[in-house]
Protein backbone atom coordinates (compact mmCIF):
# COMPACT_ATOMS: atom_id res chain seq x y z
CA UNK A 1 0.00 0.00 0.00
CA UNK A 2 2.45 2.13 1.24
CA UNK A 3 4.96 1.63 -1.53
CA UNK A 4 2.31 1.75 -4.21
CA UNK A 5 1.79 5.14 -3.03
CA UNK A 6 4.82 6.68 -2.10
CA UNK A 7 7.82 4.38 -4.77
CA UNK A 8 5.53 2.59 -7.01
CA UNK A 9 5.52 6.15 -9.03
CA UNK A 10 9.02 7.18 -9.29
CA UNK A 11 9.97 3.20 -9.57
CA UNK A 12 8.22 2.61 -12.20
CA UNK A 13 8.52 5.68 -14.81
CA UNK A 14 11.45 7.50 -15.30
CA UNK A 15 9.57 10.47 -16.28
CA UNK A 16 8.56 10.58 -12.58
CA UNK A 17 12.37 10.58 -11.30
CA UNK A 18 13.34 12.94 -13.58
CA UNK A 19 10.79 15.07 -11.77
CA UNK A 20 11.30 14.30 -8.36
CA UNK A 21 15.59 14.83 -9.26
CA UNK A 22 14.19 18.53 -10.61
CA UNK A 23 11.70 19.14 -8.15
CA UNK A 24 14.37 18.37 -5.39
CA UNK A 25 17.77 20.23 -6.80
CA UNK A 26 15.57 22.91 -7.36
CA UNK A 27 14.23 23.04 -3.86
CA UNK A 28 17.83 23.34 -2.33
CA UNK A 29 18.98 26.06 -4.23
CA UNK A 30 15.85 27.95 -4.75
CA UNK A 31 14.69 27.68 -0.69
CA UNK A 32 17.43 29.51 1.04
CA UNK A 33 17.47 32.15 -1.88
CA UNK A 34 13.73 32.54 -1.18
CA UNK A 35 14.58 33.14 2.68
CA UNK A 36 17.11 35.98 1.64
CA UNK A 37 14.55 37.37 -1.10
CA UNK A 38 11.71 37.41 1.97
CA UNK A 39 13.73 38.87 4.76
CA UNK A 40 15.00 41.76 2.39
CA UNK A 41 11.61 42.17 1.48
CA UNK A 42 12.47 41.20 -1.98
CA UNK A 43 9.60 39.10 -2.50
CA UNK A 44 7.05 41.49 -4.90
CA UNK A 45 10.50 42.31 -6.74
CA UNK A 46 11.06 38.77 -6.93
CA UNK A 47 7.63 37.75 -8.41
CA UNK A 48 8.04 40.75 -10.54
CA UNK A 49 11.31 39.17 -11.93
CA UNK A 50 10.03 35.68 -12.65
CA UNK A 51 7.40 37.55 -14.80
CA UNK A 52 9.85 39.12 -16.75
CA UNK A 53 11.91 36.31 -17.71
CA UNK A 54 8.99 35.24 -20.06
CA UNK A 55 9.19 37.98 -22.80
CA UNK A 56 12.83 36.90 -22.63
CA UNK A 57 12.62 33.16 -22.79
CA UNK A 58 10.12 33.92 -25.69
CA UNK A 59 12.11 35.61 -27.65
CA UNK A 60 14.62 32.63 -27.61
CA UNK A 61 11.31 30.43 -28.74
CA UNK A 62 10.85 32.89 -31.67
CA UNK A 63 14.44 32.29 -32.95
CA UNK A 64 14.86 28.32 -31.78
CA UNK A 65 11.10 26.82 -30.89
CA UNK A 66 12.06 24.66 -27.63
CA UNK A 67 15.23 25.38 -26.90
CA UNK A 68 16.99 25.27 -23.49
CA UNK A 69 19.75 27.15 -24.64
CA UNK A 70 18.06 29.91 -26.24
CA UNK A 71 15.12 30.25 -23.81
CA UNK A 72 17.55 30.16 -20.99
CA UNK A 73 19.72 33.11 -22.00
CA UNK A 74 16.73 35.46 -23.19
CA UNK A 75 15.18 34.77 -19.66
CA UNK A 76 18.17 35.32 -18.11
CA UNK A 77 18.80 38.55 -19.95
CA UNK A 78 15.07 39.98 -19.19
CA UNK A 79 14.55 39.23 -15.73
CA UNK A 80 18.27 40.68 -14.70
CA UNK A 81 17.06 44.11 -17.09
CA UNK A 82 13.61 44.67 -14.95
CA UNK A 83 15.48 44.01 -12.15
CA UNK A 84 17.90 46.80 -12.98
CA UNK A 85 15.89 49.02 -15.06
CA UNK A 86 13.29 49.01 -11.70
CA UNK A 87 15.98 49.98 -9.66
CA UNK A 88 16.90 52.87 -11.96
CA UNK A 89 12.96 54.12 -12.61
CA UNK A 90 12.63 54.51 -8.79
CA UNK A 91 15.89 56.59 -8.63
CA UNK A 92 15.33 58.47 -11.53
CA UNK A 93 11.79 59.56 -11.58
CA UNK A 94 8.63 60.25 -9.62
CA UNK A 95 7.75 56.48 -9.29
CA UNK A 96 8.35 54.20 -6.36
CA UNK A 97 10.15 50.74 -6.81
CA UNK A 98 7.06 48.97 -6.36
CA UNK A 99 4.45 50.56 -9.51
CA UNK A 100 7.75 50.36 -11.38
CA UNK A 101 7.86 46.69 -10.74
CA UNK A 102 4.43 46.16 -11.55
CA UNK A 103 3.85 47.82 -14.47
CA UNK A 104 7.05 45.96 -15.54
CA UNK A 105 6.22 42.78 -15.18
CA UNK A 106 2.48 43.10 -16.32
CA UNK A 107 3.77 44.56 -19.74
CA UNK A 108 6.94 41.29 -19.46
CA UNK A 109 3.71 38.74 -19.13
CA UNK A 110 1.52 40.22 -21.91
CA UNK A 111 4.24 40.43 -24.05
CA UNK A 112 5.62 37.14 -23.39
CA UNK A 113 2.11 35.42 -23.98
CA UNK A 114 2.04 37.32 -27.34
CA UNK A 115 5.14 36.47 -28.47
CA UNK A 116 4.53 32.43 -27.69
CA UNK A 117 0.92 32.44 -29.02
CA UNK A 118 2.13 34.08 -32.54
CA UNK A 119 4.07 31.02 -33.03
CA UNK A 120 3.37 28.42 -30.87
CA UNK A 121 -0.21 26.51 -29.96
CA UNK A 122 -1.74 26.76 -26.78
CA UNK A 123 -0.63 24.17 -25.38
CA UNK A 124 2.98 26.10 -25.42
CA UNK A 125 0.97 29.21 -24.21
CA UNK A 126 -0.10 26.73 -20.83
CA UNK A 127 3.94 25.68 -20.61
CA UNK A 128 5.99 29.06 -20.43
CA UNK A 129 3.22 29.96 -18.20
CA UNK A 130 2.78 26.57 -15.68
CA UNK A 131 6.37 24.71 -16.39
CA UNK A 132 6.67 20.97 -17.65
CA UNK A 133 8.18 19.47 -14.84
CA UNK A 134 7.05 15.99 -16.20
CA UNK A 135 9.23 16.61 -19.10
CA UNK A 136 12.13 17.62 -17.64
CA UNK A 137 14.86 16.18 -20.39
CA UNK A 138 18.76 15.40 -19.75
CA UNK A 139 20.04 19.09 -20.40
CA UNK A 140 17.52 20.51 -18.52
CA UNK A 141 18.01 18.35 -15.60
CA UNK A 142 21.65 19.05 -15.47
CA UNK A 143 20.69 22.81 -15.77
CA UNK A 144 18.91 22.86 -12.47
CA UNK A 145 21.86 20.78 -10.93
CA UNK A 146 24.13 22.94 -12.14
CA UNK A 147 22.05 26.06 -11.31
CA UNK A 148 21.51 24.52 -7.51
CA UNK A 149 25.73 23.41 -7.13
CA UNK A 150 26.14 27.29 -8.20
CA UNK A 151 23.83 29.04 -5.93
CA UNK A 152 25.12 26.99 -2.77
CA UNK A 153 28.67 27.87 -3.81
CA UNK A 154 28.07 31.14 -3.88
CA UNK A 155 25.61 31.29 -0.75
CA UNK A 156 28.28 29.71 1.37
CA UNK A 157 31.10 32.49 0.20
CA UNK A 158 28.73 35.65 0.11
CA UNK A 159 26.58 34.33 3.34
CA UNK A 160 28.16 36.89 5.71
CA UNK A 161 27.78 40.04 3.42
CA UNK A 162 24.30 38.93 2.20
CA UNK A 163 23.28 38.91 6.54
CA UNK A 164 25.17 41.76 6.98
CA UNK A 165 23.68 43.97 3.96
CA UNK A 166 20.44 43.06 5.13
CA UNK A 167 20.62 44.11 8.70
CA UNK A 168 22.66 47.28 8.62
CA UNK A 169 23.60 47.89 4.72
CA UNK A 170 25.12 51.68 5.50
CA UNK A 171 27.57 49.33 8.21
CA UNK A 172 28.45 46.92 5.08
CA UNK A 173 29.03 50.13 2.91
CA UNK A 174 30.86 52.12 5.72
CA UNK A 175 33.66 49.20 5.72
CA UNK A 176 33.88 47.96 2.28
CA UNK A 177 33.06 48.69 -1.10
CA UNK A 178 31.41 45.68 -1.50
CA UNK A 179 27.62 46.71 -1.27
CA UNK A 180 26.67 47.11 -4.93
CA UNK A 181 28.34 44.26 -6.57
CA UNK A 182 26.93 41.91 -3.82
CA UNK A 183 23.58 42.94 -4.63
CA UNK A 184 23.84 42.50 -8.23
CA UNK A 185 25.65 39.49 -7.74
CA UNK A 186 22.25 38.41 -5.47
CA UNK A 187 20.09 39.34 -7.70
CA UNK A 188 22.16 37.67 -10.56
CA UNK A 189 21.36 34.28 -8.45
CA UNK A 190 18.11 35.47 -8.21
CA UNK A 191 17.21 35.36 -11.70
CA UNK A 192 19.69 32.17 -12.29
CA UNK A 193 16.93 30.02 -10.05
CA UNK A 194 13.93 31.83 -11.59
CA UNK A 195 14.94 30.73 -15.15
CA UNK A 196 16.12 27.15 -12.90
CA UNK A 197 12.06 27.67 -11.91
CA UNK A 198 11.12 28.56 -14.85
CA UNK A 199 11.47 25.39 -16.98
CA UNK A 200 9.80 23.23 -14.29
CA UNK A 201 6.87 25.45 -13.08
CA UNK A 202 6.47 28.16 -15.88
CA UNK A 203 6.62 31.85 -15.03
CA UNK A 204 3.69 32.10 -13.13
CA UNK A 205 4.39 29.71 -10.56
CA UNK A 206 8.46 29.85 -10.33
CA UNK A 207 8.64 32.28 -7.39
CA UNK A 208 6.33 30.19 -5.42
CA UNK A 209 9.01 27.42 -5.08
CA UNK A 210 11.13 30.30 -3.72
CA UNK A 211 8.54 32.39 -1.60
CA UNK A 212 6.77 30.23 -0.33
CA UNK A 213 8.90 27.03 1.73
CA UNK A 214 10.66 30.64 2.98
CA UNK A 215 7.42 32.43 5.04
CA UNK A 216 6.47 29.02 6.26
CA UNK A 217 10.34 28.60 8.06
CA UNK A 218 9.95 31.92 8.80
CA UNK A 219 6.42 31.32 10.75
CA UNK A 220 8.32 28.60 13.02
CA UNK A 221 12.05 29.78 13.62
CA UNK A 222 14.10 33.17 14.78
CA UNK A 223 17.17 30.88 13.41
CA UNK A 224 18.31 32.29 10.29
CA UNK A 225 20.46 29.01 9.93
CA UNK A 226 17.30 26.94 11.16
CA UNK A 227 15.23 28.48 9.00
CA UNK A 228 17.45 28.40 5.84
CA UNK A 229 17.49 24.17 6.57
CA UNK A 230 13.75 24.59 7.53
CA UNK A 231 12.83 26.44 4.03
CA UNK A 232 14.85 23.54 2.23
CA UNK A 233 13.14 20.54 3.75
CA UNK A 234 9.46 22.22 2.90
CA UNK A 235 10.52 22.61 -0.40
CA UNK A 236 12.17 19.31 -1.12
CA UNK A 237 9.10 17.59 0.72
CA UNK A 238 6.45 20.07 -0.84
CA UNK A 239 7.98 18.59 -4.47
CA UNK A 240 7.84 14.67 -3.70
CA UNK A 241 3.98 15.40 -2.01
CA UNK A 242 2.89 17.83 -5.12
CA UNK A 243 4.46 14.65 -7.45
CA UNK A 244 2.94 12.00 -5.92
CA UNK A 245 -0.46 13.78 -5.81
CA UNK A 246 -0.37 14.53 -9.39
CA UNK A 247 0.25 11.17 -9.88
CA UNK A 248 -2.65 9.66 -8.21
CA UNK A 249 -5.20 12.29 -9.16
CA UNK A 250 -3.98 13.42 -12.60
CA UNK A 251 -3.41 16.65 -11.13
CA UNK A 252 -1.03 19.27 -12.84
CA UNK A 253 1.87 18.44 -11.42
CA UNK A 254 3.59 22.15 -11.19
CA UNK A 255 0.19 23.49 -9.55
CA UNK A 256 0.41 20.46 -7.17
CA UNK A 257 3.45 21.19 -5.93
CA UNK A 258 3.22 24.60 -5.47
CA UNK A 259 -0.22 23.63 -3.84
CA UNK A 260 1.56 21.81 -1.14
CA UNK A 261 3.82 24.37 -0.47
CA UNK A 262 0.83 26.95 -0.18
CA UNK A 263 -0.86 24.26 2.09
CA UNK A 264 1.69 24.06 4.32
CA UNK A 265 2.49 28.06 4.57
CA UNK A 266 -1.16 27.82 5.24
CA UNK A 267 -0.58 25.71 8.49
CA UNK A 268 2.40 27.29 9.61
CA UNK A 269 0.06 31.03 9.06
CA UNK A 270 -2.10 29.38 11.65
CA UNK A 271 0.02 27.03 13.81
CA UNK A 272 3.68 28.51 13.60
CA UNK A 273 5.56 29.44 16.65
CA UNK A 274 6.93 32.83 15.62
CA UNK A 275 4.20 34.82 15.26
CA UNK A 276 1.32 32.41 13.98
CA UNK A 277 -2.05 32.89 14.34
CA UNK A 278 -3.07 30.71 16.71
CA UNK A 279 -0.17 32.49 19.37
CA UNK A 280 -1.64 35.47 18.43
CA UNK A 281 -5.25 34.43 19.70
CA UNK A 282 -4.62 32.12 22.78
CA UNK A 283 -1.48 33.54 24.06
CA UNK A 284 0.59 31.47 26.53
CA UNK A 285 -0.58 31.34 30.24
CA UNK A 286 2.65 33.67 31.35
CA UNK A 287 2.11 35.93 28.76
CA UNK A 288 -1.71 36.46 29.54
CA UNK A 289 0.02 36.88 33.82
CA UNK B 1 47.59 63.11 10.82
CA UNK B 2 46.45 59.20 11.37
CA UNK B 3 42.83 60.24 12.95
CA UNK B 4 42.62 63.83 11.10
CA UNK B 5 39.64 64.70 8.81
CA UNK B 6 39.61 67.39 6.84
CA UNK B 7 36.44 68.98 5.21
CA UNK B 8 37.29 71.41 2.11
CA UNK B 9 34.35 73.19 0.78
CA UNK B 10 32.17 71.11 0.81
CA UNK B 11 28.32 70.74 -0.54
CA UNK B 12 26.44 67.60 0.89
CA UNK B 13 23.13 66.18 -0.28
CA UNK B 14 20.29 64.06 -1.83
CA UNK B 15 18.89 63.94 -5.11
CA UNK B 16 20.12 67.27 -5.89
CA UNK B 17 18.72 68.98 -3.07
CA UNK B 18 22.12 70.26 -0.97
CA UNK B 19 21.64 69.56 2.60
CA UNK B 20 24.77 70.82 3.94
CA UNK B 21 26.71 73.81 2.09
CA UNK B 22 30.34 74.71 1.77
CA UNK B 23 31.68 73.61 4.85
CA UNK B 24 35.35 73.67 5.61
CA UNK B 25 37.33 72.58 8.71
CA UNK B 26 39.78 70.38 10.08
CA UNK B 27 38.76 68.00 12.66
CA UNK B 28 42.15 66.91 15.13
CA UNK B 29 43.09 63.59 15.60
CA UNK B 30 41.99 62.64 19.14
CA UNK B 31 39.54 65.26 19.40
CA UNK B 32 35.84 64.85 20.80
CA UNK B 33 33.52 66.56 18.43
CA UNK B 34 29.83 66.72 19.15
CA UNK B 35 28.05 67.83 15.69
CA UNK B 36 24.86 69.83 17.07
CA UNK B 37 21.86 71.73 15.09
CA UNK B 38 18.31 71.76 14.22
CA UNK B 39 16.55 69.10 12.61
CA UNK B 40 17.38 68.67 8.87
CA UNK B 41 20.28 70.75 9.64
CA UNK B 42 22.80 68.23 7.79
CA UNK B 43 24.27 66.57 10.96
CA UNK B 44 23.40 63.10 10.27
CA UNK B 45 24.25 63.78 6.50
CA UNK B 46 28.19 64.70 7.34
CA UNK B 47 28.25 61.69 9.20
CA UNK B 48 27.33 59.47 6.37
CA UNK B 49 29.73 61.67 4.21
CA UNK B 50 32.59 60.99 6.65
CA UNK B 51 31.72 57.21 6.80
CA UNK B 52 31.85 57.23 3.06
CA UNK B 53 28.20 56.42 2.87
CA UNK B 54 27.26 59.24 0.33
CA UNK B 55 29.29 61.06 -2.20
CA UNK B 56 29.78 65.02 -1.64
CA UNK B 57 28.25 67.03 -4.43
CA UNK B 58 31.02 69.32 -4.28
CA UNK B 59 34.42 69.70 -1.99
CA UNK B 60 36.27 67.16 -0.51
CA UNK B 61 36.64 64.79 2.81
CA UNK B 62 40.03 63.49 3.54
CA UNK B 63 40.42 61.22 6.21
CA UNK B 64 43.37 60.10 7.48
CA UNK B 65 43.22 56.95 8.59
CA UNK B 66 42.30 54.10 6.13
CA UNK B 67 38.57 53.24 5.83
CA UNK B 68 39.41 50.11 7.63
CA UNK B 69 39.89 52.57 10.75
CA UNK B 70 36.66 54.57 10.68
CA UNK B 71 33.80 53.17 12.40
CA UNK B 72 30.12 54.09 11.99
CA UNK B 73 27.39 54.19 14.53
CA UNK B 74 24.46 54.65 12.80
CA UNK B 75 21.03 55.63 13.66
CA UNK B 76 18.73 53.12 15.49
CA UNK B 77 16.79 53.16 12.77
CA UNK B 78 18.59 52.20 10.07
CA UNK B 79 18.70 48.87 11.30
CA UNK B 80 16.54 46.10 9.98
CA UNK B 81 15.37 45.01 13.73
CA UNK B 82 13.52 41.95 12.22
CA UNK B 83 16.20 40.30 10.91
CA UNK B 84 16.91 36.97 12.70
CA UNK B 85 20.30 37.47 13.91
CA UNK B 86 21.85 37.48 17.38
CA UNK B 87 23.37 39.64 19.68
CA UNK B 88 26.74 37.74 19.22
CA UNK B 89 26.36 37.76 15.42
CA UNK B 90 25.87 41.29 15.42
CA UNK B 91 28.30 42.43 17.16
CA UNK B 92 31.27 39.86 15.64
CA UNK B 93 30.08 42.15 12.59
CA UNK B 94 32.35 44.25 14.04
CA UNK B 95 34.99 41.93 13.14
CA UNK B 96 34.43 41.21 9.76
CA UNK B 97 35.25 45.33 9.51
CA UNK B 98 39.08 44.37 10.04
CA UNK B 99 39.34 40.46 8.95
CA UNK B 100 37.15 41.16 5.67
CA UNK B 101 33.77 39.42 4.53
CA UNK B 102 35.55 35.96 4.61
CA UNK B 103 37.91 35.65 7.29
CA UNK B 104 37.05 33.16 9.96
CA UNK B 105 36.89 33.89 13.66
CA UNK B 106 39.78 33.09 15.38
CA UNK B 107 39.16 32.03 19.16
CA UNK B 108 41.06 35.50 19.77
CA UNK B 109 38.31 37.17 18.41
CA UNK B 110 35.58 35.41 19.64
CA UNK B 111 37.18 36.07 23.13
CA UNK B 112 36.98 39.70 22.23
CA UNK B 113 33.63 39.86 21.05
CA UNK B 114 32.94 38.19 24.35
CA UNK B 115 34.77 41.20 25.96
CA UNK B 116 32.67 43.57 23.78
CA UNK B 117 29.45 42.41 24.97
CA UNK B 118 30.46 42.68 28.70
CA UNK B 119 31.65 46.07 28.12
CA UNK B 120 28.37 46.98 27.39
CA UNK B 121 26.81 45.06 29.47
CA UNK B 122 24.88 42.96 27.43
CA UNK B 123 26.55 39.35 29.11
CA UNK B 124 24.15 36.91 29.08
CA UNK B 125 21.65 38.40 26.01
CA UNK B 126 24.52 36.64 23.62
CA UNK B 127 21.80 34.56 22.06
CA UNK B 128 18.54 36.86 22.17
CA UNK B 129 17.91 37.92 18.61
CA UNK B 130 17.80 41.45 18.12
CA UNK B 131 13.79 42.12 17.78
CA UNK B 132 13.87 41.08 21.14
CA UNK B 133 16.29 44.19 22.22
CA UNK B 134 15.21 47.28 24.35
CA UNK B 135 16.02 50.44 22.91
CA UNK B 136 18.79 50.57 25.60
CA UNK B 137 20.24 46.98 24.86
CA UNK B 138 20.18 47.79 20.91
CA UNK B 139 22.33 50.74 21.52
CA UNK B 140 24.61 48.97 23.80
CA UNK B 141 25.00 46.24 21.24
CA UNK B 142 26.01 49.02 18.64
CA UNK B 143 28.04 50.40 20.94
CA UNK B 144 30.04 46.64 21.43
CA UNK B 145 29.77 46.02 17.59
CA UNK B 146 32.20 49.70 17.27
CA UNK B 147 34.47 48.04 20.47
CA UNK B 148 35.29 45.49 18.07
CA UNK B 149 35.92 47.45 15.21
CA UNK B 150 39.15 49.21 17.26
CA UNK B 151 38.51 52.21 15.05
CA UNK B 152 40.87 55.04 14.75
CA UNK B 153 37.66 57.18 14.00
CA UNK B 154 34.54 57.17 15.38
CA UNK B 155 31.68 58.35 14.26
CA UNK B 156 28.37 58.34 16.39
CA UNK B 157 24.70 59.11 15.06
CA UNK B 158 22.46 60.06 17.94
CA UNK B 159 23.38 57.24 20.45
CA UNK B 160 21.19 58.63 23.34
CA UNK B 161 18.57 59.09 21.85
CA UNK B 162 15.19 57.42 24.09
CA UNK B 163 17.52 55.51 26.38
CA UNK B 164 17.45 56.01 30.29
CA UNK B 165 19.94 57.13 32.91
CA UNK B 166 21.77 54.42 33.21
CA UNK B 167 22.49 53.47 29.65
CA UNK B 168 23.51 56.70 28.54
CA UNK B 169 26.09 57.00 31.45
CA UNK B 170 27.59 53.66 30.57
CA UNK B 171 27.65 53.98 26.94
CA UNK B 172 29.11 58.34 27.69
CA UNK B 173 31.83 56.56 29.61
CA UNK B 174 32.63 54.37 26.74
CA UNK B 175 32.89 57.51 24.52
CA UNK B 176 35.45 59.06 26.93
CA UNK B 177 37.52 55.96 27.36
CA UNK B 178 38.01 56.16 23.52
CA UNK B 179 38.63 59.75 23.80
CA UNK B 180 41.49 58.89 26.56
CA UNK B 181 42.85 56.47 24.02
CA UNK B 182 43.22 58.89 21.63
CA UNK B 183 40.46 57.96 18.78
CA UNK B 184 39.07 60.85 17.24
CA UNK B 185 35.07 61.23 18.01
CA UNK B 186 32.54 62.84 16.03
CA UNK B 187 29.26 62.30 17.53
CA UNK B 188 25.77 63.54 16.58
CA UNK B 189 24.10 64.70 19.77
CA UNK B 190 20.76 66.76 20.78
CA UNK B 191 21.24 66.98 24.35
CA UNK B 192 23.18 70.48 24.85
CA UNK B 193 23.89 70.20 28.66
CA UNK B 194 25.42 67.09 27.73
CA UNK B 195 27.66 68.61 24.93
CA UNK B 196 28.27 71.39 27.83
CA UNK B 197 29.95 69.25 30.43
CA UNK B 198 31.86 65.91 27.90
CA UNK B 199 32.53 67.59 24.69
CA UNK B 200 35.12 70.16 24.65
CA UNK B 201 34.66 71.35 20.78
CA UNK B 202 30.82 71.61 18.95
CA UNK B 203 30.34 72.14 15.36
CA UNK B 204 26.57 74.03 14.85
CA UNK B 205 25.45 73.00 11.93
CA UNK B 206 21.89 74.54 9.93
CA UNK B 207 22.50 73.16 6.47
CA UNK B 208 25.87 75.59 6.97
CA UNK B 209 28.65 76.44 9.70
CA UNK B 210 27.17 78.43 12.08
CA UNK B 211 29.82 77.95 14.42
CA UNK B 212 32.59 75.50 15.22
CA UNK B 213 35.06 75.56 18.08
CA UNK B 214 35.70 74.88 21.75
CA UNK B 215 31.73 74.34 22.77
CA UNK B 216 32.18 77.63 25.34
CA UNK B 217 32.36 79.50 22.73
CA UNK B 218 30.03 78.24 20.27
CA UNK B 219 27.14 77.32 21.89
CA UNK B 220 26.30 81.00 22.97
CA UNK B 221 22.62 82.31 23.04
CA UNK B 222 22.97 84.33 19.91
CA UNK B 223 24.30 81.03 17.67
CA UNK B 224 21.51 78.78 18.27
CA UNK B 225 19.54 81.57 17.72
CA UNK B 226 20.79 82.27 14.47
CA UNK B 227 20.75 78.24 13.48
CA UNK B 228 17.20 78.15 14.65
CA UNK B 229 16.49 81.38 12.38
CA UNK B 230 18.45 79.70 9.27
CA UNK B 231 16.41 76.67 9.57
CA UNK B 232 12.98 78.46 9.22
CA UNK B 233 12.33 80.48 5.86
CA UNK B 234 11.83 77.19 4.43
CA UNK B 235 9.45 76.58 6.29
CA UNK B 236 10.80 73.79 9.05
CA UNK B 237 8.17 73.07 11.46
CA UNK B 238 8.08 74.89 14.94
CA UNK B 239 8.82 71.58 17.01
CA UNK B 240 11.71 71.53 15.45
CA UNK B 241 12.81 74.39 16.55
CA UNK B 242 12.35 73.75 19.86
CA UNK B 243 15.10 71.13 19.65
CA UNK B 244 18.45 73.20 19.24
CA UNK B 245 16.95 75.39 22.50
Amino acid sequence: MLYDWIIAPFAEFAFMRRALAGTLALALGAAPIGVFLMLRRMSLIGDAMAHAILPGAAAGYLVAGFSLGAMTIGGLIAGFAVAVLAGIVARTTALKEDAALAAFYILSLAGGVTLVSARGSNADVLRVLFGSVLALDDPTLLLLLAVTTLTLMLLAILFRGLVIECVDPGFLKSVSGTGGALHLTFLGIVVLNLVAAFHALGTLLAVGILILPAASARLWTANLTVMIGLAMLTAALSGVVGLILSYHFELASGPAIILVAGAVYLLSLVFGRMGGLARHLWPRPHLRA
Amino acid sequence: MPGSITLDNLTLGYDRHPAVHHLTGTIDSGALLAVVGPNGGGKSTLLKAIAGLITPMEGRITVGASRRSVGYLPQVAEIDRSFPISVYEFVAMGAYAVTGLFGGLTPRTKVRIEHAIAAVGLSGLERRTIAALSGGQMQRMLFARLLMQDASIVLIDEPFNAIDEATTADLLALVRRWHAEGRTIVAVLHDLAMVRTAFPHTLLLARECIGWGTTQTVLTESALATARARMTPSGTPDVVREEAA
